[in-house]
């Protein structure tokens, strides 16, 4: 199946697992939409749509308002590591494979 | 055929002509050193930008089905027709997050498929290979409705033989297709892509605009629509309502959720976002993405405009009976002059074939990587797949033309009803190992097995009065049914719930019990391929794994 990953520099060994980032929790905001009670009306109409349509149109916004807010929150993010490049170049080279890895990796 | 339908016929014609031109040129189009190799022909090179990801992935979700189907839910039920604007808007950013970690993890070790991720992070063939047979078989309906849509378009234009001789425009249009896709790769798609979504807004935004107009306006519409459904359907009842009832509010929003949490566990959705280029392009799609389904709400609607023109359905010649999903096409047919109806089936037509591209290039790219490389010939060089996978894509979308063809397009609708159930039964293999290896391999099998068992049988025991179905007549069914070894924890309540999301419950406790099970009598949980950094890799990281890499 997949081929043995070229041998890189394995920074991210040092790097936390999961990137957490607050902005995130704005990701559930759009789910609220699922909540059919809250908007399962015909009144008040707006340019003759029932409630129950135009409401959710509102939810098109809302949703690309939520992912636009978390993308820019989380673009300067460096692309590897959850921090900045603090390590020395020299131990970006070494190649620690093996080591380190995910818990449930091992047999 | 009339003049009118020669108009329409010759616009429809001239147009699906130059998206061929296209799909052959496109071999050459950012072209790579070769194209024997799935990272070429299969993603076209993983490095399409935001505007070409933004057509392609959208060309890709957002189909000729969905865009004939939809409206055509609305026509014959109402509200709950309506569940596709929720399911395209929590889409996104429920996909957000799992989409970068799954593309970050694939450009970093050369993953192709789903499959192929779930075959590195626990190197189980076995789960594998579940997970590649489940997109096969969830894809394959799929890609019959495709068939069905472009056909539907067909038969309004006035191409409605009888028999095999009427399935002939199809054969024709797959043809073609199949030809230039065998050559370009998803590179024909992707440029096709461009054509098809252009077209689709301008007609739907030229409908949405004119035709509300014309029938005295919105609120006419629905008042009119509201008197039409509530007439009795075929079961005696009121056909439907403009808004939800009690019994069906829980499975609108069941149904939205679990859509949403299964487009993207569809080969062909993946397909789409390994292709392009980075983290950053597909963040942008996340938040450019839902244009489309603004669109799709949009036309959702006009379901309710043809109820109050009292449009009405064409009778396919081949089955003898009004097909419901021709109902946007006779609405525009009768409604636009023939030119601009030529546009607007053509937009349909083309943007049946883009889909239908990209979903054979992700069977057969599943099939290669998963099936044929894993067990058939270990041994094969990249340009070995791409010629397997180029062979399979031709089987993949021959058998689709004979679903359409030997079976009723009915089934294939309840056929595409079970395959997003038994997608979604591959969640739990595909998504949360992006995160973490605590599920164990053992439990996620066993929990796909009790997810899919549980799944389809519950599927069976829903009937539909409206087409004459015993069984698969629907993904509702009324959590009074419900019984786990002879209890029934809702009593004999009517309320209806998605399927998929109880089958995905089941799945998830009995992945999570085994995975304890599994895990605390010391089970080998087969080896990790990945490295936790991969998780997070882009484009601008050095030393990345070159596209097209030869081992």
């Amino acid at each position: 199946m997949p081929s043995a990953p070229p041998r890189v520099a394995r920074r991210s060994d040092r790097a936390p697992r999961l990137r957490w980032n607050w902005w995130n929790l704005l990701l559930l905001v759009p789910l609220l939409m699922l909540v059919t009670p809250w908007f399962n009306h015909d009144q008040p109409r707006l340019a003759g749509l029932p409630f129950f349509y135009w409401y959710q149109f509102l939810y098109v916004p809302i949703g690309v308002i939520c992912v636009a807010i978390v993308y820019l929150k989380t673009r300067t993010e460096p692309a590897r590591t959850g921090e900045p490049d603090r390590l020395p170049v020299s131990d970006l080279d070494v190649a620690t494979e093996g080591e380190d890895r995910d818990e449930g990796s091992q047999p | 055929m009339n003049t009118g339908q020669w108009t329409e016929l010759g616009v429809f014609v001239v147009l699906f002509l130059a998206v061929t031109v296209l799909g052959f040129i496109a071999s050459r189009w950012l072209a790579g050193t070769t194209l024997d190799h799935l990272d070429e022909w299969g993603l076209g090179g993983r490095k399409f930008g935001s505007w070409v990801t933004w057509f392609l992935v959208g060309g890709d979700l957002y189909t000729a089905y969905t865009f004939v189907a939809v409206p055509a839910l609305i026509f014959g039920a109402g509200a709950t027709g309506f569940f596709a604007l929720p399911y395209t808007v929590i889409l996104y950013p429920l996909a957000f997050l799992p989409l970068l970690r799954l593309w970050s993890v694939s450009r970093m070790r050369g993953y192709v498929t789903p499959a192929d991720f779930v075959r590195g992070r626990y190197g189980s063939p076995t789960l594998a290979l579940l997970i590649a047979i489940t997109g096969i078989v969830a894809t394959m309906p799929y890609i019959a409705l495709q068939l069905a849509g472009l056909e539907a378009v067909l038969r309004t234009i006035g191409l409605n033989g009888t028999g095999l001789l009427g399935h002939l425009p199809l054969f024709v249009a797959f043809l073609i297709l199949a030809v230039y896709t065998y050559q370009s790769g998803l590179r024909a798609p992707a440029l096709i892509a461009f054509v098809k979504d252009s077209l689709i807004y301008l007609v739907i935004l030229v409908a949405v605009i004119y035709l509300p107009v014309r029938f005295g306006g919105w609120g006419h519409i629905f008042d009119t629509s509201a008197a039409a459904l509530a007439k009795p359907g075929p079961t005696g009842s009121a056909k439907g309502s403009i808004l939800l009832t009690q019994n069906n509010q829980l499975q609108y929003a069941t149904l939205a959720l679990g859509s949403a949490l299964a487009l993207f566990l569809y080969p062909h959705s993946v397909t789409g976002i390994l292709a392009s280029r980075g983290r950053n392009v597909i963040k942008k799609n996340m938040v450019a993405l839902p244009a489309y389904s603004l669109l799709l709400g949009l036309l959702a609607l006009l379901g309710y405009v043809a109820l109050a023109a009292g449009t009405k359905p064409i009778v396919n010649q081949a089955t003898g009976r009004g097909d419901s999903n021709t109902i946007i096409p006779a609405l525009f047919g009768t409604q636009f002059p023939a030119w601009f109806a030529g546009i607007a089936f053509a937009a349909i037509g083309i943007g049946a074939l883009v889909p239908a591209a990209i979903m054979s290039i992700a069977a057969a790219n599943l099939w290669t990587r998963n099936i044929y490389k894993e067990y058939l010939r270990r041994a094969a060089t990249p340009a070995q797949e791409a010629r397997q996978a180029k062979l399979a894509s031709l089987v993949v979308k021959f058998g689709a033309v004979l679903f359409i063809v030997a079976i009723d397009p009915q089934y294939s609708i309840d056929l595409q009803l079970i395959g997003g159930v038994v997608i979604l039964q591959t969640l739990p293999a595909v998504v949360i190992p992006l995160y973490t290896r605590w599920l164990h391999r053992w439990g996620l099998i066993a929990g796909w097995v009790v997810g899919m068992a549980w799944g389809i049988y519950l599927l069976y025991l829903i009937p539909n009065p409206a087409t004459n179905h015993a069984h698969f007549g629907g993904s509702a069914l009324a959590l009074g049914k419900l019984s786990l070894f002879g209890w029934h924890p809702f009593g004999s309540s009517q309320m209806q719930v998605y399927v998929g999301i109880l089958a995905l419950v089941a799945n998830l406790v009995v992945t999570v019990v085994v995975s304890a099970l599994a895990r605390r009598s010391k089970v080998f949980n087969g080896t990790d391929d990945t490295d936790p950094g991969d998780y997070h890799v882009d484009e601008s990281t050095p030393n990345l794994r070159p596209v097209a890499a030869v081992p």
